[in-house]
């Protein structure tokens, strides 16, 4: 009896596939164990905590999970703080992939949201068609300028990206408020100075079959397209080679400063992005309510994502999800605000301990 | 509320500054020499910002339960070391980055001052005494402007005795070798990673102390709005005060009077631009970091251990 040689082979090949995938989901595994459980830690340290400040942790979990995805209502929730969170994500997340920790995607997001509201203002009565390309336009140049300069100042004079980008965002939050109270405010915004209304037409709708709005969507296809862009072309291997040997990158003839500089333009683009969703899908001008902390959040989740812009979009998920439930806990249990800040800090500071086990957990045996 | 410009015309800006520059420095400078400290061992901890804010809740809590503001700074003092501590044995752990510790340790320590200090908005705890330096003057405006705190002179005093110690002291000395050449105080059979735990926690306590003064002292009540990156900035300031204690002092003297800027030419009617007048100090520090840095070359006084995890 024989078995003809095609079967075997197609035995063979079958398993050889089998094991690459467990190999390939193994290695997954191992790369993710760290975050996981420095996810699992902080929500323990974070009980420990609640439990101290008077309420049961069980409780609390159980009403996050509520606030955060328990509902549609609350799921739709958690989206719409996640789009803006998937921006300002990429604007650490991507520089990061070049060996430059920047920080200051706050700065990008207002200044941003103030140049969405300001063209508004000269294209009054223009068509949609017109405007909201305009607004994403004004936006992505404002901030790309923002973090821009933090690159090219880094480039051109050695400064630390670090400080300079957070003072850009003290600056760039000055000079908002500045333009906010001075030369662009609408004489109308009484209580809360704010630029003018930018016109029922022009904000952006809702996603098909849903209270979210286009943002989201927004903030999907950038890191759809910053994942393209870091992993799979020339110039993300270029990049990705910057980060990882600056001079041997720079003795193979790569043009490091351009990298850079380009680099922390399209950074600060997505952060800029960021503040015109928040102008044009929610707050329908440029006002206070930009600052709501979404440029620092953005900084965990791309240490969360582990600077991976495909990893950016379940994170900033799972962060608009705890940001939405601060004001049920509030509600709730009588928590301050600020609690949902506090487990992100923890959430933080343990991932970053967490770091050195990143590429001890072994899953796989070791080739002989 | 005195307004200098009643008697002193347009001198009430330079005076309102300096005033403003004896005020406002003090918390630049106490976290510019915990940093100056901390980078000496060839460390850098960002999250002084978070530390200070701490610092001014815990020390406004305690002052305000314990009804003396000394017990404020003590505490203040204490709960920065705990923040140094955390920070510096982090660190220890391979492969744990320390800017990256520090911007997290600023987003926490942040949000739990946030958080335990909703209580701590309303009350009035008493708050640091003033020292009188204006006697010499019959002009109120004057003696109200060089009203200054024994706080900010112990930082005054501070300053050359830790830049002395540095120098001239073992420790200063073992501080740093550990920061300039790990390898080399390791074969002297110093243990790297506890030396520069302990400068951050000498770097947590005085930033710890610097936080308190802003609740204690001046502004002098607890908001939330209390620091506005003054953590930040100090960092920024040792660079440009080149890991020097004294360069750091003149440096915080600049900036006090740089962030009092904006106040001094409201209270003489100059108003349109007062948004803009408040990123002075912001501006001041961007562009002194520009001026002082290089791309070609590293300033010789950097603690060689900076380069070397870079």
């Amino acid at each position: 009896m024989t078995v003809s040689a095609p079967v075997v082979s197609d035995i063979a090949s079958g398993s050889r596939r089998l094991w690459a995938l467990r190999e390939r989901s193994l290695g997954w595994l191992e790369e993710l164990l760290p975050t996981l459980a420095a996810i699992l830690i902080s929500l323990l340290l974070f009980g420990v905590f609640v439990a101290l400040a008077g309420q049961s942790p069980l409780a609390v979990y159980a009403e996050m999970y509520r606030g955060a995805f328990g509902t549609w209502f609350s799921i739709q929730n958690s989206l719409l703080r996640a789009a803006p969170l998937m921006l300002t994500g990429l604007c650490t997340a991507l520089p990061a992939r070049l060996g430059m920790i920047i920080i200051g995607g706050e700065g990008a997001l207002v200044v941003g949201g103030l140049a969405a509201g300001a063209v508004t203002i000269p294209l009054h009565g223009a068509p949609p068609a017109v405007v909201i390309p305009a607004m994403m336009l004004a936006s992505m140049l404002a901030g790309g300028l923002w973090i821009g300069a933090a690159g090219a100042l880094k480039i051109l004079r050695g400064v630390n990206e670090t400080i300079s980008s957070l003072l850009l965002a003290y600056i760039g939050i000055a000079l908002f408020n500045h333009l906010v109270e001075g030369p662009l405010r609408d004489p109308a915004s009484l209580n809360k100075p704010s630029t003018p209304d930018i016109g029922e037409a022009n904000m952006l709708g809702n996603l098909p079959g849903m209270d979210v709005h286009w943002g989201l969507a927004f903030g999907v296809v950038m890191c759809l397209v910053c994942h393209l862009l870091m992993e799979h072309s020339v110039f993300g291997f270029a990049a990705r080679m910057v980060g990882g040997n600056p001079r041997a990158a720079r003795l193979s003839g790569l043009g490091v400063p351009r990298l850079v500089i380009l680099t922390c333009c399209i950074a600060g683009a997505a952060a800029g992005l960021a503040g015109m969703v928040e102008v044009a899908a929610i707050h329908g001008k440029a006002n206070a309510s930009l600052l709501a902390g979404y440029g620092y959040a953005g900084i965990l989740v791309a240490f969360l994502a582990n600077h991976s812009a495909l990893g950016i979009l379940p994170v900033a998920v799972l962060l608009g999800g705890i940001s939405a439930s601060g004001g049920l806990l509030q509600r709730t249990f009588g928590l301050p605000d600020a609690a949902v800040n506090v487990l992100q800090g923890i959430l933080f500071v343990v991932l970053l301990g967490s770091q050195t086990y990143r590429g001890r957990v072994k899953l796989r045996r070791s080739p002989r | 509320m005195s307004d200098p410009t009643v008697t002193l015309g347009l001198w009430g800006v330079p005076l309102a500054i300096l005033g403003g520059a004896l005020r406002v420095s003090a918390p630049f400078l106490f976290v510019s020499l915990g940093e100056c400290i901390t980078e000496k061992s060839g460390r850098v901890n960002l999250g002084l910002e978070g530390t200070l804010v701490m610092g001014a809740m815990s020390g406004y809590g305690a002052s305000l339960w314990s009804g003396s503001p000394w017990v404020g700074v003590a505490v203040a003092g204490a709960v920065g070391a705990a923040f140094g501590a955390l920070h510096g044995w982090l660190c220890g752990r391979p492969k744990v980055n320390d800017i990256a510790v520090g911007i997290a340790m600023m987003l926490f320590g942040i949000g739990l001052a946030f958080f335990l200090g909703k209580p701590l908005i309303q009350p009035t705890a008493p708050r640091l005494p003033a020292l009188s330096l204006g006697f010499f003057s019959d002009i109120p405006q004057v003696r109200s402007a060089l009203q200054v705190n024994a706080l900010f002179l112990a930082g005054v005093v501070l300053a050359p005795c830790l830049r002395w110690g540095l120098l001239r002291t073992r420790w200063g000395l073992i501080l740093r070798t550990v920061g300039e050449s790990a390898e080399a105080a390791r074969a002297m059979g110093y243990d790297v990673n506890r030396v520069r735990l302990w400068a951050t926690v000498a770097g947590g306590v005085l930033a710890g102390i610097g936080g308190s003064f802003l609740s204690l002292f001046y502004p002098g009540s607890y908001n939330e709005g209390l620091s506005s990156g003054q953590g930040l900035m100090a960092v920024a300031l040792v660079i440009f005060a080149r890991w020097d204690p004294v360069r750091c002092l003149y440096a915080s003297l600049l900036f006090g009077g740089a962030t009092a800027l904006g106040p001094a030419l409201q209270s003489v009617g100059v108003t349109s631009g007062y948004y803009l007048f408040n990123a002075t100090p912001y501006a001041l520090t961007l562009g002194i970091m520009i001026l002082s840095s290089s791309a070609k070359r590293t300033s010789v006084d950097l603690p060689a251990e900076l380069i070397a995890q870079r």
